[in-house]
């Protein structure tokens, strides 16, 4: 009770230092003043990270004029999706899955003590969508003609990629409305605050339905690959695979960035908050381990349910092998020994091996175990543009990520105001 | 338009995009078009081929493609090699070597009767026509998808262009809409080719096979390989010998998608009943208000 004194004298105290923002001209200078970048430039970081990006940006603007073929990318008759498909779009997605899990999980199931990593988490996601699933647009052959799906007259609606595309783009609202009372808070709109606020509900509810199905559509893509993807990987139930996969590549990506936020910007972070992030972890990991053991048991029940047992003793079957015993069974017991010992460093290492085993499970769809029967000196391999433009693109997210934290609330606590709304 | 109407437009079109075809969604795009009417097609007599490639002449002129050197002598060495469809060639003859001699096989689009790649597009770029000639328009987005999606390796795209277009055979469509028969039929100085109604070439292939059993396998591939195709092959020797999977199966290639499909509409219905349900029954009672705005009392909360 005491302490419950003390803190209404603190808020009472601390300024309102939100901006007073009331027309069009106090936005500009206001956000004038935000763009401007924020203490020493030259890190290494961004020396390093710097030309990449630029390189990347010139070789998109050539890729978009000169088309796809070589020397952009090695894509081929035999290969039509690479790793911009498989790689940014389809495994990017998965590790954005974190934000539909949590937002379950706080906001349905009202676990309070995830409520702190929650807006990092929904930026993550919403900036994952713009950049990786954007860069679709330089994956479309015809990239001009990219609005068809949404305008004209002409729509697939019983395509499954129909409904991955507008799930996609509807997600991203959703996510939009999930983070929007960050950017009210950021840009002291009171009032504004408060409607949006209202709307985080609906926009979760709405966003994890849209979730659970471009996650396992994404998988549905492949289904009509039949003949292509080797029967170890092949099964009428991939969609259900991608989702279960999405809860756990999500939750490491979550594991992941956490970590490394909580050293960048460990000043912005609370005492109490810092303490408390054991707890989290701790809690991520049992969730993961329960989902990767429920989704190792999905996929031994599957390999005997599509007789694919006998092609375990090949060359493609030991590759399988390693992937579900190496990348998914060892880190699910990481997780749970991590999460019963409260050993931060084994969930984090076993968040690392996971995501690596989802980049690999999401690749080997897309050109791994894809036409495997085409002999290896002519299988696809990422050309290097393919590898800069990727490189820049996670870039371009990362300072993105950086610029936000760095302005809005998002890791540091909201502004008494908005602190006092209910 | 006044705004309420315009909303409620606005509003089924979304619910749409989101949910798909809800009322049917089994039927899928390729599926669509196709009823009651009867296809064209091909009959292709593999016994009777030459290897002349005077169709792959006809073709390339016919489609605007680079036109292939068919002398005698080009000829051997091309057909020394396996090749297949590309984006500048519709149609290719193969030469197998097999206990009954060489034969040649032409190959190009089979024109499936249900298309994985027409139920792939999320434009209808790719399009099964109600006269069976699967066929490809400008408002493709160049996804892709349909070559993921052909259980024949059939559409190719142009990798090389600036302004891709998918290429495939598409069965002389703007020929056949002036009445023509395709190219290819037109000059083969053989009868390797057939075209009819898909019906007509089917039985035309029974009666052949029936009138020379000997010379004939008893199978025309396409009959029911994924579902039935309109290009229908005859062959003296079994087709895994000339170049034909056998693993594809009888099922349409578009039926694979349903079950995803079917899924839509229960999510949609289903996932916010469940969830509003449980975010109710997680409510403590003294809590009024819901969303960011409820979370940050608790978060408030929390911290005392
Ligand atoms: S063979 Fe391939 S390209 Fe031709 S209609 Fe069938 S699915 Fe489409
Ligand atoms: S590449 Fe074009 S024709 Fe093929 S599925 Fe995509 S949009 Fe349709």
């Amino acid at each position: 009770m005491a302490g419950e004194k003390l803190d209404t004298v603190a808020i009472v105290e601390e300024k309102d230092d939100s901006p007073k923002i009331k027309n069009l001209s106090d936005f500009w200078t206001f956000l004038k003043k935000e763009l401007k970048p924020r203490g020493n430039i030259a890190t290494p970081f961004n020396l390093i990270s710097l030309p990449i990006m630029i390189l990347g940006y010139i070789f998109i603007v050539y890729r978009l004029a000169a088309g796809l073929g070589k020397p952009i990318t090695n894509l081929n008759q035999d290969f039509p999706w690479g790793l911009w498909i498989g790689f940014d779009v389809v495994t990017g997605v998965a590790f954005a899955g974190g934000a539909y899990v949590l937002c379950f999980v706080v906001y349905i199931l009202r676990a309070e003590k995830y409520h702190a990593i929650i807006r990092a988490t929904v930026l993550n996601g919403f900036l994952a969508y713009l950049f990786y699933a954007g860069a679709i647009v330089l994956d479309i052959g015809r990239w001009w003609n990219i609005y068809n799906p949404m305008i004209g007259n002409s729509f697939g609606v019983n395509a499954v990629m129909f409904l991955v595309a507008w799930h996609f783009f509807l997600y991203m609202l959703a996510e939009l409305v999930e983070f929007s009372p960050t950017i009210a808070e950021w840009l002291g709109m009171k009032r504004l605050r408060k409607i949006l606020g209202s709307l985080t509900l609906g926009a979760v509810v709405f966003g994890i339905c849209l979730s659970t199905l471009h996650q396992s559509g994404l998988a549905a893509l492949m289904i009509m690959a039949k003949n292509k993807i080797h029967p170890l990987w092949y099964t009428e139930f991939i969609p259900i695979l991608y989702f279960v996969s999405s809860i756990f590549a999500g939750l490491s990506m979550v594991i992941f960035e956490g970590s490394i936020s909580h050293k960048v910007f460990g000043d912005q972070i609370d005492e109490a908050h810092h303490k408390h992030y054991d707890d989290i972890l701790v809690g991520l990991a049992r969730i993961c381990s329960v989902a990767m053991f429920g989704y190792f048991f999905l996929k031994i029940i599957l390999l005997v349910h599509e007789h694919a047992v006998p092609y375990l003793n090949s060359p493609m079957g030991y590759w399988f092998l390693l992937e579900i015993i190496g990348f998914v069974l060892v880190p699910c017991f990481m997780f749970a020994h991590g999460a019963q010992q409260r050993n931060t460093s084994t969930i984090k290492f076993a968040a690392v091996i996971t995501m690596i085993g989802i980049i690999i499970n999401r690749l080997n769809y897309t050109f791994i175990a894809y036409n495997w029967y085409v002999p290896l000196s002519q299988k696809y391999w990422p050309a290097p543009m393919e590898l800069i433009i990727t490189a820049s693109i996670i870039l371009t997210e990362i300072w993105a990520f950086r610029w936000i934290v760095n302005r809005m609330p998002v890791l540091k606590e909201p502004p008494a105001w908005a602190r006092k709304l209910h | 338009m006044d705004r309420r109407n315009f909303l409620k437009i606005f509003g089924s079109g979304v619910a749409t995009a989101a949910t798909g075809n809800l009322l049917n969604p089994a039927k899928t795009n390729a599926s669509e078009d196709n009823q009651a009417t009867e296809f064209y097609g091909i009959l292709v007599d593999t016994t009777r081929c030459i290897g002349c490639r005077r169709c792959e002449k006809a073709c390339a002129e016919a489609n605007g493609l680079p036109v292939p050197d068919i002398d005698e002598l080009t000829n051997k060495s091309v057909l020394e090699k396996m090749r297949r469809t590309s984006d500048t060639q519709y149609t290719i003859i193969n030469r197998y070597d097999t206990e009954k001699g060489p034969i040649y096989v032409p190959k190009r689009c089979m024109h499936c009767n249900q298309p994985g790649c027409a139920a792939a597009c999320l434009v209808k770029a790719m399009r099964k026509r109600p006269s069976g000639h699967v066929t490809w328009d400008a408002n493709c987005i160049g996804c892709r998808l349909c070559m993921v999606s052909c259980p024949f390796d059939i559409p190719k795209f142009e990798y090389t262009k600036a302004m891709p277009r998918i290429q495939k055979c598409n069965l002389c469509y703007d020929r056949y809409k002036k009445g023509g028969i395709p190219a290819c039929v037109e000059v083969c100085p053989t009868q390797v080719l057939v075209f009819g109604t898909r019906r007509q070439i089917l039985e035309e292939g029974k009666r052949r096979i029936a009138a020379d059993p000997d010379k004939y396998v008893n199978h025309i591939y396409g009959e029911y390989e994924v579902g039935g195709t309109s290009h229908l092959y005859l062959s003296s020797v079994p087709f895994e010998q000339i170049g034909f999977r056998k693993d594809l199966g009888t099922v349409p290639y578009p039926e694979y998608s349903t079950g995803f499909l079917f899924a839509v509409p229960f999510i949609f219905v289903l996932w916010p009943i469940a969830m509003l349900g449980i975010n109710r029954a997680t409510k403590k009672d003294d809590e009024s208000g819901h969303g960011e705005n409820h979370e940050n009392k608790e978060h408030e909360k929390g911290k005392h």
